[in-house]
């Protein structure tokens, strides 16, 4: 089982911090992993994205041209990274701030009110574990142990205040399929 | 009969071979000498420059390294940081450290490397054969400079120790010369406060020794003395320039 | 088995350089590798090593001279212009014979080029970089753990025949995470052996002198013959490679780094596909592995080389098999980064269509 998964977003949106978070889980959970940020050439406030392989095997390539999984947190990275999805793969993306639709009928397509969500639990930059949350419980990739675990060794200079809102907000994010259609 | 005199053990009995006249001889010997009288030879490294002076290594009686034009406070910084114990001096000519090498000595003070640097200034390439120098004074000839130093198209000479003075870094800057028996005392007396720093860990010392080229300077050795206490002393102003021991007091 | 951590390739190199007992650290900012210089500062101070910020790559590589003629593992890392800047000092330490190890996180060029990943110093890593008749032993890692490992290998390689070496590694390895398995035997700089040649004070020895010169008739061509047959020991002893389903293979692709990695991931689309498809990754790339070539060259018809530059590594692919075989290439110049369908199309293009 190999999973090539792309986060896309702006700077700030945390997409850096969510493949990493994907790549400790792997390594918690015994699995080989790579991890790759591509950055725009700002060095703050532009596109960011990252790719991140999680596989039962040795990773050939840390370079994904054709993810199995894309979380897409704004509009331009929906336009840039929607065709390169593999057909049959999954494409999650934060409604609350995409507001085009998605056109491939050949892929899972999973909105998701991440920031109005992560709003709801008092801040928004938590939207990207909201996201994180969906898709473990969605692909069934990572349990939501892991993902605690594992944001915790991302964050080791964070207070327990943010810890918590972070397990909340993969908590809230993990729940949410079971009122989706 | 007694001995009086002879060949200091800091230096080889390898002949050197500089000009007649040239100032090299009189700033090894008084190295050579320090080396004993301050009881480091066996524990010094040496850094010979790229220029007349290259064949440093073969004079000097201790370990020695020679490395590129210019880079000579590079690498005794490597030197001395891994080998804290050693004293290590660097030789510069006036091309090596005022032309090729002006941002590694820079640098070097910047951080009050704890070294000791002697820069022999005779305003000329001698190895190469008479260029100007970033030292050359203005109007002076050279073989790239036949008419003389054009300031509007060669620009002015550098200054060392006033550059190097205007940085909080170095610890002792001094310039001397030594055209004189009185002038090679002050300059032995400069060169071992230089050494003595080192030994007492306070950081970056730089002596620079005004000297004669008279073959590149198209004199006769008495000619080149004459010049160099006139012309050189007069663009180049002797004293300390910076003595840190002083505001210590 | 020891701890595995997830670890920035550039982490690495660090934690690799200190694993192997180097305490000296000369360097200068420059993009993709200035989480080597950030990260040394702060573990230099931590375990009493030196750690230098110059004021420029000249410097710092000269700062390096200085401190392996002390006798003493030194390291530099910097990415393509900066190692440009350095090939003066690494001409004169080959020339004095002193091992030392510089890290080249390769970016595009030429000129000030881009940020991104490239292979296009190959060139200049593999043909001594600098002036006179010398060559650096040069790896290239493609994993987090090789970042960590080779430095290790390269001061043992260096110290072993007296001469630099080199890892060429690039932006993306570098920019990476991996996880790593962390080494638990770390060398003691204080258990190295002191060197016959190195300065440090000739207190009970006779005097020691490090240079690049001789001018002295015929003696510097004496040095330099003397330093060939060095060269003639390095390339029968020291080729590395990794060979991967190269036995029945119709097309066998050569690629290093960061290109063996995505060329490995096309192999895997090609043999799912029915091609017989293998890949041969050199790890050392000065001594280039000439023999696996020389023999693999009776056999195998197809050559396809995958490398980020416009086609340095094909020329030592071509020497090596003496054109016994046909040498297809592959490469993307600039930064641009080769993907595994893409890299799968080119075999498509050697193979024929779907087997």
């Amino acid at each position: 089982m190999t999973k090539e998964i792309i986060i896309s977003g702006f700077g700030g949106q945390g997409v850096v911090s969510s493949g990493i978070i994907l790549a400790y889980a792997g390594l918690i959970e015994d699995k080989h992993v790579t991890f790759f940020p591509s950055y725009g050439a700002e060095m703050r406030g532009g596109t960011a994205n990252c790719s991140v392989v999680v596989s039962g095997e040795p990773v050939a390539s840390p370079i994904v041209s054709n993810p199995d999984i894309v979380i897409i947190m704004n509009e331009p990275s929906l336009t840039r990274f929607e065709p390169t999805v593999k057909p049959e793969g999954m494409l999650l993306y934060n409604k609350t701030l995409i507001k085009s639709q998605p056109k491939r009928k050949d892929i899972t397509v999973i909105p998701i009110e991440a920031n109005a969500i992560a709003e709801e639990l008092g801040q928004g930059r938590v939207a990207n574990m909201v996201m994180l949350g969906t898709m473990i419980k969605k692909t069934g990739l990572l349990s939501l142990e892991t993902l605690k675990n594992a944001q915790r060794k991302r964050f080791t200079k964070a207070n327990e205040e943010q810890l918590t809102l972070n397990d909340k907000a993969l908590e809230k994010g993990y729940g949410l399929l079971e009122n989706f259609k | 009969m007694k001995k009086i005199f002879g060949r200091p053990a800091g230096l080889t009995e390898i002949l050197q071979r500089y000009c007649p006249g040239c100032g090299h001889g009189i700033v090894h010997r008084i190295i050579g000498e320090l080396l004993v009288k301050l009881d480091i030879r066996e524990r010094t490294i040496g850094i010979a420059p790229v220029g007349c002076s290259v064949f440093a290594d073969e004079y000097f009686n201790c370990d020695m390294i020679q490395p590129p034009h210019g880079r000579g406070p590079a690498v005794a910084t490597g030197l001395k940081r891994t080998r804290p114990e050693c004293i290590v001096f660097s030789y510069q000519g006036d091309g090596d450290l005022a032309a090729m090498g002006t941002a590694e000595i820079i640098h070097a003070a910047a951080r009050n490397e704890n070294i000791t640097v002697i820069f022999i200034n005779n305003a000329i390439f001698g190895m190469t054969g008479g260029q100007m120098a970033p030292t050359t004074l203005p109007g002076m000839k050279s073989t790239t400079s036949v008419k003389g130093r054009d300031i509007r198209k060669q620009g002015y000479p550098i200054r060392v120790c006033e550059m190097l003075a205007s940085l909080d870094g170095p610890y002792y800057l001094e310039r001397c010369v030594v055209d004189t028996p009185k002038n090679v005392i002050r300059s032995e007396k400069a060169l071992k406060t230089a050494f003595m720093n080192q030994i007492d860990n306070k950081g970056f010392s730089l002596v620079e020794i005004l000297s004669t080229c008279p073959t590149g300077w198209g004199q006769t050795p008495i000619q080149a003395k004459k010049w160099l206490g006139e012309a050189m002393v007069q663009y180049y102003p002797l004293g300390v320039y910076r003595d840190r021991s002083k505001e210590e007091k | 088995m020891a701890e595995k951590k997830l670890m920035y390739g550039n982490h690495a190199i660090v934690e690799g350089v200190l694993a192997a007992g180097c305490r000296f650290f000369a360097g200068y900012p420059i993009t993709p590798q200035n989480e080597i210089p950030e990260l040394m500062s702060i573990r230099m101070n931590e375990i009493g090593g030196v750690f230098v910020q110059t004021g420029s790559e000249v410097a710092a590589i000269n700062m390096l001279f200085g401190a392996a003629a002390a006798g003493k593992r030194a390291m530099t890392s910097s990415s393509s212009p900066g190692i440009s800047l350095m090939q003066e000092g690494i001409s004169y330490i080959a020339g004095a014979d002193i091992p030392v190890l510089v890290v080249n996180v390769v970016r595009g060029g030429p000129g000030l080029g881009n940020i991104a990943p490239a292979q296009s110093d190959y060139y200049q890593a593999t043909r001594g970089g600098g002036h006179g008749d010398y060559f650096t032993i040069t790896l290239a890692p493609n994993s987090a753990q090789d970042l960590y490992e080779f430095p290790r290998l390269a001061f043992e390689l260096a110290e072993k025949y007296r001469n630099p070496a080199l890892i060429l590694a690039d932006g993306l390895l570098g920019q990476m995470m991996e996880p790593v398995e962390l080494s638990d035997e770390l060398v003691d700089p204080n258990s190295l052996a002191e060197n016959e040649w190195a300065l440090s004070g000739c207190k009970g020895r006779e005097r020691r002198i490090v240079r690049s010169y001789d001018l002295r008739p015929g003696k510097l061509e004496e040095w330099n013959l003397r330093r060939i047959e060095k060269y003639e020991k390095i390339k029968k002893n020291e080729q590395r490679f990794e060979a991967t389903d190269c036995d029945d293979a119709d097309l066998v692709i050569v690629a290093y780094g960061t290109c063996s990695r995505v060329s490995d991931a096309a192999v895997k689309m090609a043999r799912d596909k029915g091609f017989k498809v293998g890949l041969l990754r050199p790890i050392t790339l000065w001594p280039f592995p000439w023999d696996v070539f020389a023999d693999m060259s009776k056999r195998i018809e197809n050559f396809l080389v995958v490398e980020m530059s416009c086609g340095q590594m094909i020329d030592d692919v071509k020497l090596a098999t003496e054109c016994r075989s046909k040498i297809h290439f592959h490469g993307r110049p600039g930064g641009g980064v080769p993907t595994p369908p893409e890299v799968y199309k080119e075999i498509e293009k050697v193979l024929g269509g779907a087997q």
